[in-house]
């Protein structure tokens, strides 16, 4: 047996990203049912979602929504980067989209401790009290925003994960599907927010 | 499926799309300040869906890709936008 073993290992980039794109259908519908319960809701006791509404800092909401969308920019950059064979690049602009990012988490974590000083929580005896309207409000508020919240955070370990590749040589300009389905999952994290803003901080 | 040549977005056209979704964010901000009810909740979401819409095409890259993707992502899209519309029917008029 003389068989010559040339291993040459077939990337199939484009199924890949199909394989993300399903992937993230699946999260729409996740977060497309906590919307419609929402929406629901919202008819049905809209002078207390009103309430509740106004109660949120817009103000914070719309950094928040800046950042994410700079960042949403920055991850975009960082896959242009790479195709074009720009290691540096790549590397900075993954670890300006990792710092607004945790800047985005930062401003929840402000934004949750001013609700807690309030006794506002899930399940908290203030919360308990208030129009049913108002209960369902923010028990969706820290549901949505939270789940949100999560994925922010497993955004970041993905793109973590990629800094550390790009850095080893082994995420490179010849192969960078994993750093191209990371980018669209950090897109998909924009894309929730860009609803939940709206929904949660402006119409009230 | 091969692999073909992949479209490079550049980063001006990059920063053009982000000053774009961060002028539709200030619109939004501003007009939701005029309080004139369900137009307010109208412009807004219809504005999210633009950005929505940008950040696909653009930022993901959908523009570039193949027809089957772009089918695909628009009728998820279309499916999802029928089961709110179906919801909402069920919860007007039953």
């Amino acid at each position: 047996m003389t068989e010559n073993h040339t291993h040459t290992e077939h990337i199939d980039s484009e199924t890949g990203k199909l394989g993300m794109w399903i992937f993230l259908f699946t999260e729409l519908f996740l977060f497309g049912g906590l919307f419609l319960v929402y929406a629901i809701f919202r008819a049905k006791y809209s002078a207390d979602f009103h309430h509740g509404a106004a109660e949120l800092n817009a103000f914070i909401g719309a950094i928040n929504t800046v950042f994410l969308l700079i960042s949403s920019m920055t991850v975009a950059g960082a896959l242009t980067a790479m195709q074009k064979g720009d290691r540096r690049m790549t590397m900075l602009l993954l670890t300006v989209t990792l710092m607004l990012a945790a800047l985005f988490l930062l401003n929840k974590y402000f934004e949750w401790s001013h609700k807690f000083e309030y006794h506002i929580w899930p399940g908290s005896p203030v919360l308990k009290n208030m129009p049913q309207g108002e209960l369902l409000f923010f028990g969706l508020y820290y549901m949505m925003t939270g789940l949100h919240a999560l994925h922010v955070i497993v955004g970041m370990v993905l793109l973590s994960i990629n800094l550390v590749k790009v850095k080893a040589g082994t995420v490179n300009a010849g192969r960078y599907v994993i750093l191209e389905n990371s980018a669209l999952y950090w897109h998909l994290v924009d894309l929730i927010w860009i609803f939940l803003f709206p929904l949660l901080y402006l119409i009230t | 499926m091969k692999d073909e040549k992949q479209h490079i977005s550049s980063y001006a056209s990059l920063t053009v799309v982000l000053v774009i979704l961060l002028t539709l964010t200030t619109i939004s901000v501003l007009v939701t300040g005029i309080h004139l009810g369900p137009v307010t909740v109208a412009v807004a979401l219809v504005i999210a869906s633009v950005k929505v819409a940008i950040v696909i095409t653009q930022f993901m890259h959908l523009r570039f890709e193949n027809l089957f993707l772009k089918l695909a992502v628009s009728g998820v899209f279309t499916l999802f936008a029928l089961v709110i519309l179906i919801t909402f029917i069920d919860y007007f008029f039953r």
